[in-house]
């Protein structure tokens, strides 16, 4: 029996993992499926991670190392090279790597922390047959930041995410000619900083409310014709264009990596596809807990080691069997605009802080905090976006006696 | 050169605001909309001396790549300069991360950002 096993090495893994390990829980067993800690962030080789945590500007691999150095100083035990085929919901976990075979792990606890994956072309549905130069933009990422070869020449991406951001300005810096970026909706997902710093520096048009809608060649990507999208984001007859190129970045979302968890038969959350959670990160099965991009897609890594030493420091608590505060059972729900709320429930009654995401962007608003009815918090904001993550603490003394916190947003 | 007003956003940190800076003379008189002292910094060095920091790979001898950066902001018009001349190296492991690279390239070192080897 293993007091803690953390499925994922990445960012939200390696945090769990000190977290609980500075919890007092020194049996903790981390599983990464790829040969090396850190996750995502050793191919995302560009700066701006760790400002909220570091106070400083690191790149990926600078961010990933600081967490493994420590996973590695404090001596928590992790195998690499290792898949987890199953967790049930007793909390045995079947796995495999190379040396072992398959073999199973009991635990007393467990941390989901796989991350997210690409949304991928199948999920757009745009015509064409299947040549070769249509890359995820993560894909392409991992090609020229870890592989050393470049994947194309002439390049459109699609959809403006940062990771779509940032690798049109990487595959520029490597002497491809990046044609456009086009985006759907009429706003970026990206960070304005990135628009600035990746598209802007190289004179890199960002078309919004354009789309692809189809991809010429054969064998090779030849070009692709993309559109004018309406309102209602369906194209627009007469707006059409061709653009040569070889090569076609899908940078359309990111998708919480949660097989594992549904197997286990935990509820999941239609819009954040990941688990539902407690303010601890408990999922609805006691002692086991999610966080990080399995959770909610988050656009910041700062945010995901803060959510992810929670998580850690719910699951020592958890295994110590330590008192914790007041009981109570909170819902947390949201209005239309804003999409949905981190966690969902709330089970003991101390601060808490709700992450949530809006549906669209407004300006001049009030985000407002109800509880049973009555307004419990308002706050003004002059922008928010929704790629862009918010968050509002709740202080434990109003969450007494109450059923329910809505999350609202009034426009002036 | 006239009075004029230049709008831009600051790429420092991810709240990505928006500035508005007046210059006369190509001196910087007035900055607002930025939330903290770095953002005036920024809007000054971008209407002045347009710097950016700048991340790109280097080959090592066993075929892998190593993730680098520059200590500080280089001159915006080097960047492309700066890849083409790391494009051309090859460096031996092991490496550490903040191991100097090349000393002192368009004003800065290019240091590893991840231990390899």
């Amino acid at each position: 029996m293993t007091d803690l096993v953390i499925i994922g090495g990445g960012p939200a893994g390696m945090s769990a993992a000190v977290a609980a390990y500075e919890k007092g829980i020194k049996d903790i067993l981390i599983l990464e499926r790829d040969d090396e800690l850190g996750g995502i962030l050793n191919q995302c080789i560009h700066n701006g991670f760790g400002l909220h945590r570091f106070k400083e500007e690191l790149t990926g691999p600078e961010y990933a190392g600081r967490y493994a150095d420590k996973v590695k100083e404090l001596g928590i035990p992790y195998k690499l090279g290792t898949m987890v085929l199953d967790i049930t919901p007793d909390k045995v976990i079947t796995a495999t790597n190379r040396e072992e075979g398959i073999f199973t792990i009991e635990a007393k606890a467990v941390i989901l922390a796989m991350g997210c994956r690409e949304r991928s072309k199948g999920a757009l549905n745009i015509p064409g047959s299947r040549p070769a130069g249509i890359y995820s933009a993560g894909t392409a990422q991992k090609l020229v930041n870890i592989k050393g070869f470049m994947p194309g020449k002439e390049v459109v991406i699609l959809g403006s995410g940062d990771i779509g951001l940032i690798m049109a300005r990487r595959m520029t810096l490597e002497g491809a000619k990046v044609h456009a970026v086009c985006e759907l909706m009429p706003y970026s997902g990206g960070l304005a900083r990135n628009i600035e710093q990746c598209l802007n520096d190289f004179d890199i048009p960002l078309l919004l409310s354009h789309t692809v809608v189809k991809v010429h060649g054969k064998d090779r990507v030849e070009g692709v014709t993309i559109a004018k999208v309406d309102e209602r984001r369906r194209p627009v007859e007469g707006t059409e264009q061709f653009i040569k190129c070889d090569t076609l970045l899908l940078s359309v979302g990111l998708i919480p990596e949660n097989e594992l968890t549904q197997n286990a038969g935990i509820n999941l959350n239609r819009i954040t596809s990941g688990a539902v959670v407690d303010q601890d990160r408990q999922t609805d099965i006691e002692g086991v807990f999610a966080c990080g991009n399995v959770l909610h897609v988050h656009d910041l890594v700062d945010f995901v080691s803060e959510e992810a030493a929670i998580a850690g420091e719910s699951a020592a608590r958890y295994i110590l069997g330590s008192a914790s505060e007041e009981a109570t059972d909170i819902e947390v729900t949201t209005d239309g605009k804003i999409r949905y709320s981190v966690p969902q429930r709330i089970t003991a009654k101390k601060d808490i802080k709700l992450y949530f995401r809006v549906a669209d962007v407004y300006r001049n608003i009030t985000i407002k905090a109800e509880a049973d009815g009555k307004v419990i918090l308002s706050r003004k904001k002059a922008k928010v976006a929704p790629g862009e993550m918010e968050t509002i603490v709740i202080k434990k003394d109003v969450l007494q006696d109450i059923r329910q916190i809505n999350l609202s947003i009034g426009e002036e | 050169m006239a009075d004029m007003k230049r709008n831009m956003t600051c790429i420092v940190c991810p709240m990505g605001c928006t500035l508005e800076v007046e210059l006369a003379e190509g001196n910087v008189t007035s900055v607002t909309g930025n939330t903290c002292p770095r953002g005036k910094d920024y809007a000054v060095s971008e209407c002045t001396n347009p710097r950016r920091t700048v991340t790109t790979t280097v080959a090592c001898q066993d075929g892998s790549f190593v993730p680098v950066k520059t200590s500080a902001p280089i001159p915006k018009g080097e960047m492309f300069n700066l890849v083409k001349e790391l494009s051309k190296i090859t460096i031996s492991l092991p490496i550490k991360a903040g191991d100097v690279i090349i000393k002192d390239i368009y004003g800065a070192d290019v240091v590893a950002a991840k231990s390899m080897g």
